[in-house]
């Protein structure tokens, strides 16, 4: 059965350092060219790959990923 | 199923812990300190128990660990942190008293408090943050740094015959008989996450159980003071520190 | 009729903690002060009071569980020797710092290193001007009897906990080791956890309660201004407790026009002086500064307008003398005379000395 989830950013937060990017197994996150306040290429949602898996919550330092959402489709 | 449509209450799988307030943490990027605030707040929010945990900081990069978690915190002296814990636990033991202390706060300053604190089975949560330098003051050599790695006070690498051999302290706290449960652990992919966050929620529960102490290492990154990208870091802790520092399980009884 | 009891010093300071409700005693065994912890752990007061004992591993440790407890709001000592003493600076410190409430005992012994066991009043200097780094101060007692040992436990944890302050019980090792007649006052009960929330509830951790923001002990601030905005907290809760703390006795001092300055044992010793030279006709007067910090300066001021001569007795190589020195500022000569290393004065030798500087 196939799932499709979104995560929600606090760009804000981030601090792009990347690690959620390469723990996604959907490969759904990419670092923008664009930084945020701080100067950071913050993370942001590349394609609509997202399962919903939560890995990517689980391993940011900085609790970025604030909500993830998972849906059965 | 467009995005707008998934973001449901219904479809909330993961939300941010209120225990980790709103303070944006001043960790370098890609810094294993908070990933293991959120795993402790989260623990803290899953056990019920805010009102009843004590928190002592130490000093090091996590001095300001009170600014990220939502419970009372006290901040130590340089490796104090388990004297400190001692006390408030025996004087009030129906409360949870965990120490959050890196390596140089708790393998070199504080080895004399972790030991014995160990040692009398202070019904207390040690969490020890192992990544083999001094983050706060630049990269300086850390009692658990490698041989041969590379830090500020030995540019050249590590010399045994200069500066000794990386200490093993979770080894070490292991064969005391206060402790009751000893473990490694890391926090560099979701499934070490996971795992770390259930060794850490045993640890909590265990210091009711009046069984002793509980003590868990996680092996870290410093990726500032490695001077790696956050990415490459993991990449080095799992080659370099893992063989020296074999995660898992070390004593459980 | 209140219970008298015929012990050492030591064994008071035991018996006020466990009777005025003190809630937990964290030390290291070192002479002439072991006495303390032993008398404790022999009434086991766990039993009675639920009072918490702990031979800790070191006198670094004694003063960070201090910390740690203080911290929970609770009525928390330790008591040391010197060399102790100087190994607990840098948590007296952190508890400066961290605005935090408890009670240190030091019996002093000779020094400087390891020295001896005799007693000496060499750790003025450490305890009063604070001992640690940074700007702070104890509120230190230095009791002159074995009731005052025992009365001034209580008094010190009051002291401690009105202004949130570490306060020291300085004594030297004759008054720590002699015994005398103690009238045991009736006991306290230690607070109950809502006592302590009604009266530290606003910056203890006593655990986050969802009707307050999380409470935070720390003695740290990156920033000047609010560093310095903390260091100005400090001078003025200073400044509170020299107006309102200072507390000093006097001895024929009504027409007297040479003044003893002494605390302590040598207080004693010099009481005897006192009487001594009245005998001889010297019109002699004693004052005993009973807290070091805030000390009597106030007092001495006024006695340099009347008195002709101060003579200081201590046993150090003169420490408190410099306070009265200030005081005195120049008016009138400021004699001194120490014994050092643990020996102790005869009154004999006191007022020779005395009777030298007066003419």
């Amino acid at each position: 059965m196939a799932v499709k989830g979104t995560v929600i950013i606090d760009r804000q937060i981030c601090k792009g350092c990347g690690i959620c990017v390469i723990n996604c197994p959907s490969k759904a996150l990419a670092l923008s060219r664009e930084v945020n306040g701080k100067g950071y290429n913050y993370v942001y949602i590349a394609n609509d790959n997202c399962t919903g898996c939560t890995n990517c919550a689980v391993v940011c330092p900085d609790s970025a990923i604030v909500k993830v959402y998972r849906s059965r489709i | 199923m467009e995005r707008e449509d998934l973001i449901k209450e219904e479809n909330l799988v993961y939300s941010k812990t209120p225990l980790l307030t709103d303070t944006v943490m001043h960790y370098c990027p890609g810094c294993t300190h908070g990933v293991v605030h959120k795993m402790i707040a989260e623990v803290i929010e899953d056990m019920g128990i805010q009102e009843k945990t004590i928190g002592i900081s130490p000093v090091g990069c996590a001095v300001f660990a009170y600014n990220y978690i939502d419970i009372d915190w006290q901040q130590a002296a340089h490796g104090r942190a388990p004297a400190l814990a001692t006390a408030v636990k025996r004087l009030n033991p129906y409360k949870y008293v965990f120490t959050y202390q890196g390596d140089g706060d708790l393998a070199s300053i504080g080895t004399a408090e972790v030991i014995h604190a160990c040692n009398r089975g202070e019904n207390i949560v040690i969490i020890f943050i192992n990544n083999a330098i001094y983050g706060m003051t630049g990269g300086q050599m850390a009692p658990t740094t490698l041989l041969g790695q590379i830090t500020s006070t030995t540019p050249y690498g590590r010399r045994s015959d200069l500066n000794g051999f990386p200490l093993k302290m979770t080894e070490i706290v292991a064969k005391l008989d206060g402790t009751c449960y000893v473990t490694r652990q890391s926090a560099h992919t979701p499934q070490a996450v996971r795992k770390c966050k259930k060794a850490i929620r045993k640890a909590f529960e265990n210091s009711m159980l009046n069984k002793g102490t509980s003590f868990v290492e996680i092996v870290s990154t410093c990726n500032s003071g490695w001077k790696l990208t956050p990415v490459k870091a993991n990449k080095w802790m799992e080659e370099n520190m893992f063989p020296f520092y074999p995660l898992g399980d070390v004593k459980d009884r | 009729m209140a219970e008298k009891l015929l012990m050492k010093g030591n064994e008071a300071i035991a018996f006020g903690a466990i009777r005025c409700g003190c809630d937990g005693y964290f030390g290291y065994p070192i002479t002439p002060q072991s006495e303390i912890m032993e008398t404790l752990m022999e009434q086991q007061p766990w039993e009675s009071t639920g009072m918490v004992v702990l031979q800790a591993e070191s006198e670094t440790a004694s003063i960070n569980m201090l910390y740690g407890g203080a911290a929970t709001g609770k009525r928390v000592m330790t008591s040391s020797s010197s060399p102790g003493i100087s190994l607990m600076c840098e948590g007296l410190s952190y508890l400066a710092g961290a605005e935090l409430p408890c009670l240190v005992v030091d019996v002093m012994r000779g020094g400087p290193g390891l020295g001896t066991i005799q007693p000496s009043q060499a750790d003025y200097f450490q305890c009063v001007k604070g001992g640690g780094h940074g700007d702070y101060r104890l509120i230190v007692l230095a009791p002159a009897s074995v009731q005052e040992m025992y009365d001034f436990v209580d008094k010190a944890f009051t002291l401690a906990f009105k202004y949130r302050i570490p306060a020291m019980i300085l004594a030297d090792g004759v008054i720590g080791q002699m015994m005398e007649k103690v009238e045991l006052g009736p006991a306290k009960p230690r607070r109950s956890e809502a006592e302590i929330e009604a009266e530290c509830g606003n910056w203890a951790t006593t655990g986050k309660k969802t009707d307050r923001k999380r409470n935070i002990i720390t003695s740290l601030a990156l920033e000047a201004p609010v560093q310095e905005k903390f260091n100005l907290k400090l001078i003025e809760k200073h400044r509170k407790i020299e107006e309102n703390e200072v507390m000093y006795s006097t001895y024929r001092t009504e027409d007297a026009e040479h003044l003893i300055i002494a605390y302590g044992s040598m207080s004693r010793i010099a009481e005897t002086v006192t009487d001594m030279a009245r005998e001889q006709g010297i019109k002699a007067g004693l004052l005993r500064p009973v807290t070091l910090y805030p000390f009597p300066k106030r007092e001495i001021e006024a006695f340099a307008q009347k008195v002709k001569t101060m003579l200081v007795v201590e046993l150090s190589a003169g420490q408190m003398v410099e306070d009265v020195r200030l005081a005195v500022n120049g008016r009138i000569p400021v004699n001194f005379y120490g014994r050092y290393g643990g020996m102790v004065p005869s009154p004999d030798q006191i007022l020779e000395e005395f009777k030298k500087n007066i003419n």
